[in-house]
């Protein structure tokens, strides 16, 4: 008798790096069960382009390029209705920060651009201890390279210098937490 | 009655009004405020998106000050971002054994330490639950009788833990503005987000939310807000947001001072960007009725 069986061809699976960030973020979203009430809950998902129930299928899959090109979780504004509401009590609204730290670190252009309201804001903090807003938005127009924006706060600007809420001054923290920064930097780089 | 007093940067620059209101408010009734010394910056919304361990370890600063300092006292905050952040540092060490000593490591650097005994406490947490709507009343001098407020609570002091007021129908305001004379609005708008940073990073998002929010709040007098960056989102950018009339938006404590009779230095209204004549006139009205 003439054995028609033949051995299926046997292909390893290609050796590759674990992708440590990506896994970060899955691990937080792995139980989702696709039931969409993230997206319902969301009161920025009209303008995003990928609903947040998709985004984290898409993680799921690995399709991390994919999600980094999305603006979806630059529209989170952290109010924490969907971390709320998940029926896996999933921590989305830190997934959705841990994405902003991944496109940051690993994104193209535009994502660095996105990232510098958030790195200059801390950048200031540094510094000063204490937030100092004024200082903070000027470093952050010119940062963003973006004649138009100083503009868009002009009104704002004036209404609150009319109230003397516009400060100049130093605080008397300053420079208290660079040493803190510093360490963290380097326990994040090391881990 | 006694408290470690958080103010937050943003009350000591743009929202000097919540600073000042909170405080005079606060030793009318009988709280004692100490406020934590050298305290610094929570990092608020900008810091999760910068780095996570910096997100626990800013917060973990100044409870680890309160607990050196202030011993023994809970640590009262006005602020919804940085009560939020104060009080997940303790709610994520529960939930991971090695954060602790990962935070401990980096305050280290400036010889502190972090044991997780502070109570966290939002300012609307003790008005409406420690000293509560009797209290209160047995403040008031000028009765807000016939004025229509719209409690604002915003997100971060709702969710995601819900340790003072249902997150999805927030009423805890609502007996302190009974107490004070005036009427609570009924609106579904309460726990609604304002857009926060967005405001700064697109603007065009954080505008559809604002007017959502002030389009639901009309007929209100005025809308109520336990927050810096929601009283500024929802009075700053009224006219963006397509709003013919302007809507007064005030701090809970300033609301407080007034029916307290508390003086103009005390309440500073004037800071406010947006407090409508119609407003003032009736807060004439009232005083003149209970003179
Ligand atoms: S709410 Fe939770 S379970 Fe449902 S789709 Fe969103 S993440 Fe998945
Ligand atoms: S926390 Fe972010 S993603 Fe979640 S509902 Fe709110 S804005 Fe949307």
């Amino acid at each position: 008798m003439k054995n028609t069986h033949k051995p299926i061809a046997f292909v390893p699976a290609p050796l590759v790096f674990q992708d440590e960030t990506l896994v970060e973020v899955q691990n937080m979203v792995r139980a989702c069960m696709q039931c969409g009430t993230c997206t319902a809950s969301c009161p920025n998902a009209f303008a995003m382009d990928l609903t947040p129930r998709q985004m984290w299928r898409m993680l799921l899959f690995g399709l991390k390029q994919e999600v980094l090109q999305s603006r979806t979780f630059w529209l989170c504004s952290a109010c924490y209705s969907c971390t709320l509401r998940c029926p896996r009590d999933l921590p989305l609204t830190a997934a959705m920060a841990a994405l902003k730290r991944m496109a940051a670190a690993e994104g193209d252009s535009a994502n660095r651009k996105k990232a510098l309201f958030y790195q200059e804001f801390m950048h200031n903090v540094e510094q000063n201890g204490r937030i100092q807003e004024m200082g903070f938005m000027c470093h952050y127009f010119l940062a963003m390279h973006d004649p138009l924006l100083p503009m868009e706060y002009g009104p704002l600007g004036l209404k609150l210098l009319a109230k003397g809420k516009l400060h100049l001054g130093g605080s008397g923290q300053r420079g208290r937490l660079g040493p803190l920064f510093a360490k963290v930097r380097s326990m994040e780089g090391a881990s | 009655m006694k408290y470690a007093y958080y103010p937050g940067c943003s009350l000591g620059t743009s929202a000097e009004e919540y600073d000042v209101s909170s405080r005079e408010v606060l030793k009318r009734l009988g709280v004692e405020l100490s406020e934590i010394p050298d305290w610094t910056c929570c990092g608020a919304s900008a810091v999760e998106p910068v780095s996570s361990l910096l997100t626990l370890a800013l917060p973990a600063r100044n409870l680890a000050l309160t607990e050196r300092e202030c011993p023994g006292l809970d640590m009262l905050v006005p602020c919804s971002a940085c009560y939020l952040n104060h009080l997940r540092v303790g709610r994520e060490c529960a939930a991971d054994r090695a954060l602790p000593g990962r935070i401990n490591e980096a305050l280290g650097t400036e010889g502190l330490s972090y044991a997780g005994k502070v109570r966290v406490r939002h300012l609307l947490d003790v008005l409406a639950g420690d000293i509560g709507p009797e209290a209160v009343a047995a403040q008031v001098s000028r009765r807000l009788e016939g004025l229509i407020v719209a409690s604002y609570y915003g997100c971060q002091a709702l969710r995601p833990y819900a340790l003072f007021d249902d997150p999805e129908r927030p009423r805890s305001m609502e007996p302190l503005i009974s107490a004070l004379g005036a009427t609570a609005f009924r609106w579904d708008m309460g726990g609604r987000c304002c857009g926060a940073s967005l405001m700064a990073t697109r603007r065009d998002v954080a505008l559809v939310s604002v007017a959502a929010i002030l389009d639901a709040a009309a007929g209100a007098d005025a809308i109520v807000t336990v927050c810096p960056m929601c009283q500024m989102n929802l009075e700053a950018y009224q006219s963006q947001a397509h709003q013919a009339d302007t809507i007064s938006v005030l701090y809970l404590p300033q609301l407080l001072g007034l029916a307290f009779g508390l003086s103009d230095e005390q309440t500073l209204l004037d800071k406010n960007l947006a407090v409508t004549d119609a407003l003032k006139g009736k807060l004439r009205a009232c005083e003149t009725a209970s003179a």
